[in-house]
């Protein structure tokens, strides 16, 4: 896919989260990383590139359509798209099952049987048989991320956005989504990752934007990113994070 | 043999020995004042007692509905995106928690009922009643939807669902379980206020008695029954809203 951001600006009543953040990938990017230092706008962008958020100024291109500003466009946009958050973002009075059979039927249509064949494949494919009916109160946080992001991945959304999905998780779960993430990613799933687990974003990632202050300060190919930043901004967050690990 | 102790034992057995001791301190309370009872006066008026309570629990269940209904929808108002519809929602609730139920009693029955020529008091007092403790279900309604956390109703737009989706499927069922203590006692206040129906001509139960009380030369006699009558209900819906509150319990 390709994707365009021209001049987006987000405001949270005085403080200005995107100041005119603007890029564009390449053609066939896939999987494309948002990079930057904590506040940066990774989070804001990731919403108003999912149409979670609408912007104040300026808009995002995909694949060459805008998209749509109103909030009946932005809904019909959001069901072609699935989400995952740090916070996991489960229904909590839902099973794991009924968290991901619940949308299918009301959103997409499905029948009972339909989604719940769907919901259990996933669940199963996810590494979760005999989690199924159990609530997110009863399931390790890693357990959690995997429901969402098998909830995210049950009507097959033409984009995968997922904010920081591990940075809840200890190393042994986010080792475990993030084998859930790469597997998606090399199975072909246009993904569009905010994180700061740089050396899985090395790994997965095909083009990088990389954001600090609202703005979007470096966007490149992947490869060329992580081995010759063009901006000393990016060349020190690189550093700083490859500095432990 | 033993009795088996289970945890239940213990806990009847408390309940049955305070019981006990609450209606022997009644007990000794009465003959301190050197009370004269007189239940045969009383006795003659059962009838009349059972049509009152018949019509108390008709009626509060009836302005149970209304106001259940009506405070959703005062809720709602309240959370419009419209000024003029949250203005006017949180108008009612203000006026209407603010000022006695007796004056809104009266003034909705003798002046605007009148003027609108409703005749019907108990159509009129259902509405009323209901009403006033719509304005209050309506404020806990509103905390328990607004205690319903951003993450969640992102993650109910993340999904795809509408607005009307998000109330159905992610806001009531999580509202409900936190809205249930307060409505409960809610309602239950409701019942205990139906009494005031009398002042628009509603012969319900507290009124029943009354009568019951004065035609019997008897002062208190019918009171004892009432409370009883009241209790009769109230326990029960105190009981089953522990149990639903139980059902509904998950941790968040
Ligand atoms: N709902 C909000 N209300 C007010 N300010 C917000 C809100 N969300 C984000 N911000 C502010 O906007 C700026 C960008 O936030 P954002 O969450 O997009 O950053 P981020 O790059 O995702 O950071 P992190 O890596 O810590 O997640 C921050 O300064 C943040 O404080
Ligand atoms: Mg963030």
């Amino acid at each position: 896919m390709r994707l365009e951001a021209r001049a987006v600006t987000k405001r949270y009543g005085a403080h200005t989260a995107l100041d005119g953040a603007a890029f564009s990938t390449g053609d066939d990017a896939r999987v494309i990383a948002l990079l930057g230092p904590s506040g940066g706008g990774k989070s804001t962008l990731l919403r108003v590139l999912g149409c979670l958020l609408v912007p104040e100024e300026g808009g995002i291109t995909l694949d060459g359509r805008a998209l749509p500003h109103d909030e009946d466009g932005a809904l019909i946009e959001r069901r072609g798209n699935g989400f995952v958050f740090q916070g996991y973002n489960l229904f909590p009075h839902l099973t794991a099952l009924q968290n991901i059979t619940l949308p299918l039927r009301e959103v997409h249509g499905m029948t009972a049987t339909q989604a719940t064949q769907r919901a259990l494949e996933l669940l199963h494919r996810l590494g979760l048989q005999g989690h199924e009916h159990k609530r997110p109160s009863q399931l390790s946080g890693g357990q959690q991320q995997r429901a969402a992001i098998a909830r995210a991945l049950a009507p097959k959304p033409r984009l995968l956005l997922l904010d920081e999905p591990t940075s809840a998780l200890d190393p042994v779960m986010t080792g475990e989504v993030l084998d859930v993430i790469r597997e998606l990613a090399e199975a072909g799933q246009s993904i569009l990752l905010a994180t700061h687990e740089i050396s899985f974003a090395r790994k997965v990632a095909d083009w990088v934007v990389f954001l600090a202050a609202g703005q979007v300060q470096e966007s490149s190919p992947a490869a060329a990113f992580f081995t010759q930043p063009k901006t000393e901004l990016a060349r020190q967050y690189l550093e700083g994070l490859s500095k432990y690990r | 043999m033993l009795v088996k102790s289970t945890p239940q034992t213990p806990r009847a057995l408390w309940a049955v020995l305070m019981l006990l001791g609450l209606s022997a301190g009644l007990y000794a309370m009465f003959l301190a004042v050197d009370y004269r009872w007189n239940w045969s006066g009383v006795w003659k008026y059962r009838a009349q007692f059972g049509i009152g309570w018949l019509t108390t629990l008709g009626l509060s269940l009836a302005a149970m509905l209304v106001s259940v209904l009506l405070g959703f929808v005062l809720m709602l108002g309240c959370r419009a995106r419209r000024e003029p519809l949250r203005m006017l929602s949180g108008g009612v609730v203000v006026l209407v928690r603010g000022s006695p139920l007796l004056v809104q009693l009266l003034i909705g029955y003798y002046i605007i009922a009148e003027a609108l020529h409703l005749g019907q008091p108990m159509l009129v007092g259902i509405v009323l009643l209901g009403a006033f403790h719509a304005a209050y279900l309506a404020e806990i309604f509103r905390g328990a939807v607004e205690s319903i956390g951003a993450s969640q109703l992102e993650a109910a737009r993340a999904v795809g669902f509408d607005k009307a989706q998000t109330y159905r499927f992610v806001i009531i069922p999580q509202a409900l379980r936190r809205a249930l203590p307060g409505t409960t006692g809610q309602l239950v206040s409701l019942l205990k206020d139906s009494s005031l129906l009398s002042v628009i001509g509603i012969e319900e139960l507290v009124q029943k008695v009354k009568v019951m009380n004065a035609a019997s030369y008897a002062p208190l006699e019918g009171y004892l029954p009432l409370a009883a009558a009241y209790l009769i209900v109230t326990l029960p819906l105190a009981h089953l809203a522990r149990r639903l509150e139980r059902r509904f319990a998950y941790e968040t």
